[in-house]
Order: C-alpha cells, then structure tokens, then sequence
C-alpha cells in the first residue's frame, strides 16, 4: 500500500518530458511514504520504452504490449490492474489531456479519491496537495482523506527524472476489455502560410482586446515593429485568427527573441508555449495577472493607450 | 435522442480581492455560466436544431441563486433544466465523487443517450466529473473535444480530441457517451431577448438528496480545502512606470535595444 505507480505517456513513438516530471513526484511520494516506484507503459515500443524510462529512483518497470497508440480504456485497464496487483495506494498520472481522459475514471474505478493538476504536495501520514483554484489567482492545500488517491501532476512543476536506474523491468499481462471508443488517426492543426515559431519578434495579442475589430491596432503595431502577429487561446477560439496564430500548450511553442503579450493574463497553458522567450514584455491592466511573473519589462495599464502611443514611438 | 448538458455556474475573482478563510470574500466574486459549459450547452442546442436531439436537458449542482446562470442556458436553448442542491453541500467542499454521485441520480431519472459539459471548471479547475461520471454510469467518454459529428443512426459520435503541441486525435465513440468540451468547438450564441422571455416559462426542477435517493453520506467529500493564499510573486520584471505616452516611449527604447524595428 505504500508503494507508489507512475503511468508513462508517449506518441507518435516518442515518450513525453511530463513521463519524467510525474516519474520525480512518484519518487517523492514513494519516499515519503516508504514504498517503491513502480512505472507502467503500456502500448507501443514498451520494450525500448522500458529501456528510457529506467532512470534513478525506479525500482520496476511493467510493459503492457497493447496497442501503438493511447487508448483510454487499455490504460484504465493496465493502470488499475497493475495497482491492484503490486498493491500500490497512490498512482501519480501527468496532468495532460490523455491523463485527464482516463485518469478520472480510473480513481473512480479504483473507489478513491482524486485530486488533479498538482502544483505541489506533502505527504506526512496524508497527502495534502497544492493547487491553484480561480484561474491561478490563489493557491489552496487540499488535505485528502485516506492514503489511496490518483494524483494528477502539472507540468512543469517537477524537474524530469534523470540518470540510469537499476529497475526490474518485467512484461505484464493485462485483460483489456474490448473499447467503445477508437482512435482513428491524428490531424495537425494550423498550418497556413505563417510559422509563428520561426519569428524572431512577436506581437501577441488576449482577451484584453474586446472585439475583433480592435485587432486592427494590434496588427498596426505589428508592422511598425516589423513583428508577426500571434495569439492566446481566447482569440482563436472566437475565431478572430486562424489556428496556427495560437501560442501555448495546444498551440505552438514559440521562443522568438522579444514577445510582446498585449492583454493576456498569463493563463498556465499558454506561459507553457511563450516562456522560453528571450525577452518577454507584458502590457495588461491587472497587475496580478500571472504574465508579470514571467516578464521582464512589464506596463500596467490600459492596452488602448498604451499601444497607439507605442505605434506612433514606431511609426 | 436525448441531450444532458452538466453545467455550473461558477465564481470569478475580481482584480482586487480579500480572502476568507478558505475562500475568497463573497463580495469579491461574481457568478457566471462556466465557460466551456457555455460550449456544451451550443453543442446541445445544435444538435436539437440539426434534429438530432429531441430534448436538451441541463443539470447543476448548486444553490438557488445558481437559476441565474441556468436561465441562461434555457435562454439559449436548452429545453428544462434540473437544480440539485442540498443542505448537506452547503459550506463544503464537494470531491469529485459526490458530484458523480448527484449527477448519476439524476441520469438515472432521464436516462439521456448524450451527456455533454465542459472539460473543467474555471473557479476550481478540477478537469474530472465528466471522465468519471461515465465510469460510474457505464457510458463511454472523450475528454477535451474540439470537434463533434454525432451520427446518431450509427450511435456514434465522431469527434476530435485537442491534444498538446497543436495535434489533434479523431475518435469514434460509441453511444451513449459522455464528452467533456474544450473552447473552440463551435461559437456559443448570446442569449436573444425573445429566448430570456421563454426562459422565463421553463421548467427548473429542484432536486434534494432525499428527492433522488441519496444521504449525506453519498456525497460526504474525501478533499477539505485547508488554506487559501495568494501565490508569492516571482516576478522580476521591471515595470515600467508613467502615463500611457511616458511608458511607451521607454519601452520602444528598450525594444530598440534589442534590436526591434531596426
């Protein structure tokens, strides 16, 4: 029961950094509790998986050759077997969107608790979990009750495991139940005639602008910096800039030299696509918006006035 | 067929806000449909105007000033609406087990073919009643839908998952089912004055744990919310002070600097 079961998430062949990240919190929390680290990949090239996920701190490895590719109902099924059958009371996922499509239903299934999107935890005779609650703007500890739970890791959060481990690695054999949802394929979004990745200058443009047609002064400002415009979530979503504009987790991963975020509040998901930006200015009214925490230069006030006067700066 | 749409009136935080406790001030918060439940309740209506669904049904968990926000959804289309709220909840702080636990009476009661709702909540973010509700009902489920094509003849729903990094995964999943939705799968309507009157003659049913069959025992959390607090700031950004023109003058000057705009 104090042993400890981490899920590897891979695709398109390749294992995922949050695999790492959610494999350093099982280390933590199999240590706090005195257990072992189990790891458990199912589908795909499990064998050179197994090899990969062998890092420090793991003590066995459980391939489920099922599949190529994430099913939700194989990993519910290998996760939740694999738990009952080395005894493991807490099963640590990452917080990504295939965790979130069986990570849920496989507490459920279990009949324990779960807390999702960890920023944080402890463990001393309990688990109390750090998360953010109303849109990042506080940070709560949750006490859960019990030492069974599925716990679901941020990203970002926890340094990837490293080094070479001395694991056991061992082939599992699970029942997978027949599914009533199928993969049928994968589709890349975007494209266009623009790759924001390649920009050297970016001028990103949130909610903070209202309406579409005050994306005019954004674009305005863009020419005048010789910038490529981009965008946060809420833009594309309204459908003011097509898909391959949006930076952030599901969009794309930007690191151009200067980005300009104009209105945007600096929501987790799209810090995770801009932060490795070598010089980040943030032009937003609240000065608690998240994105200060991550900019350099940083104006407080009003886009509207701000931005003509940067133009003119330009013009 | 019949369309369930889980929605929840949650609470934003204002730019200046005072903690409790383990909770924000109450007059520090305002209320408002969630977001992606926004999304959900489009999706249900359209699927009844495509004639797809013959009934959309909305159901939250929540108090009596929670009939604001779900006017709302019957507002925008949605057929009668389902409140469940009990003394019991009142104060704490409902896992996500209690809230499968609410929601599946409530599926017991309507048995829809269709459950749809957002993928997480803006105020606690939790992201999983929806995944595992299903488990609990025995339906399937997709988590972080952007796309739907419901082929209701076949039973079964086409849909695209957004996954990270700009892929997206296509999914059949066979009726019934429960999606959670992500924003951006389709542009939610504003309520038009002619659907706030008829909201108004909608049925909004109350529900209490004894009305479907529950104790305070079924919906007993395992989370306790121990402290609130606001994040310490890493920032270390230099901000730049004075009016709009001051500022902007000083940040072009930084811009030129590196090399913007040569």
């Amino acid at each position: 029961m104090a042993d400890v079961l981490v899920a590897a998430e891979h695709r398109r062949g390749a294992l995922r950094d949050v695999t790492y990240e959610a494999i350093t919190a099982g280390r933590e929390l199999a240590d706090a509790r005195g257990g072992d680290l189990h790891v458990a990949v199912v589908g795909g090239d499990v064998d050179g998986f197994a090899e990969e996920l062998n890092r420090e701190g793991v003590d066995a490895i459980h391939a489920v050759d099922d599949g190529e590719e994430f099913d939700h109902n194989a990993y519910q099924a290998a996760v939740s077997t694999l738990a009952d059958r080395i005894d493991a009371g807490a099963v640590v996922l990452p917080n990504s969107v295939n965790g979130l499509d069986y990570a849920p239903a496989l507490a459920e299934a279990l009949g324990v608790p779960i807390v999702t999107d960890a920023v944080g935890f402890d463990y001393d005779d309990g688990l109390t979990v750090t998360r953010e609650m109303y849109g990042s703007k506080v940070e709560t500890t949750v006490d859960v009750a019990g030492d069974r739970f599925v716990l679901t890791v941020r990203g970002g959060e926890w340094p990837p495991a490293e080094g070479v481990g001395d694991a056991t690695v061992e082939a599992a054999d699970v029942d997978i139940p027949e599914s009533g949802a199928r993969v049928t394929g994968f589709e890349e979004v975007g494209g266009g005639d623009v790759d924001i990745a390649d920009a050297d200058v970016l001028v990103s443009v949130g909610r903070g602008i209202e309406e579409e047609e005050n994306l005019e002064l954004v674009e305005e400002l863009a020419d005048a910096l010789g910038a490529t415009l981009s965008a946060s979530r809420p833009i594309v979503d309204n459908g003011w800039l097509p898909k391959n504009r949006q930076v952030g987790q599901s969009g794309k991963v930007v690191t151009p030299d200067v980005y300009i975020a104009v209105g945007i509040s600096g929501a987790v998901q799209h810090v995770a696509g801009m932060k490795g930006s070598d010089t980040i200015v943030a032009i937003n009214t609240d000065p608690n918006a998240p994105i200060f925490d991550i900019a350099d230069y940083g104006i407080v006030g009003d886009l509207f006035d701000v931005v003509p006067e940067l133009i003119d700066e330009f013009a | 067929m019949k369309v369930l749409v889980t929605v929840k009136e949650v609470a934003e935080a204002d730019d200046d806000f005072a903690i409790e406790g383990t909770d924000i001030a109450e007059s520090d918060l305002e209320y408002d449909l969630n977001e992606w439940d926004d999304y959900a309740v489009e999706a249900a209506v359209q699927l009844a105007e495509a004639g797809i669904a013959d009934e959309v049904v909305t159901v939250t968990v929540g108090p009596e000033r929670a009939e604001e926000t779900i006017r709302m959804a019957l507002a925008k289309g949605a057929d009668r609406a389902v409140r469940v709220w009990d003394e019991a909840l009142d104060g704490g702080f409902a896992d996500v087990a209690s809230k499968v636990a609410l929601f599946e009476a409530v599926v017991d009661e309507e048995e829809p073919d269709l459950i749809l709702g957002g993928v997480q909540a803006a105020d606690t973010g939790f992201g999983a009643t929806g995944v595992a509700l299903a488990e609990r009902i025995g339906f399937e489920h997709a988590a972080v839908v952007n796309q739907l094509d419901v082929d209701a003849d076949a039973g079964v729903a086409h849909v695209h998952r957004e996954l990270e990094g700009g892929v997206e995964e296509l999914t059949d999943v066979d009726l019934p089912a429960v999606l959670t939705v992500q924003t951006g799968l389709n542009e939610p309507r504003y309520a038009s004055l002619r659907g706030i009157r008829q909201a108004q003659r909608k049925e909004i049913a109350a529900r209490d744990l004894s009305d479907l069959g529950l104790t305070a025992d079924d919906v007993e959390s395992a989370l306790t919310i121990t402290e609130m607090y606001e994040p310490e700031s890493e920032s270390d950004a230099e901000i730049i002070e004075g009016d709009a023109g001051e500022s902007a003058g000083r940040l072009a000057e930084v811009l030129r600097d590196k090399g913007v705009g040569a």
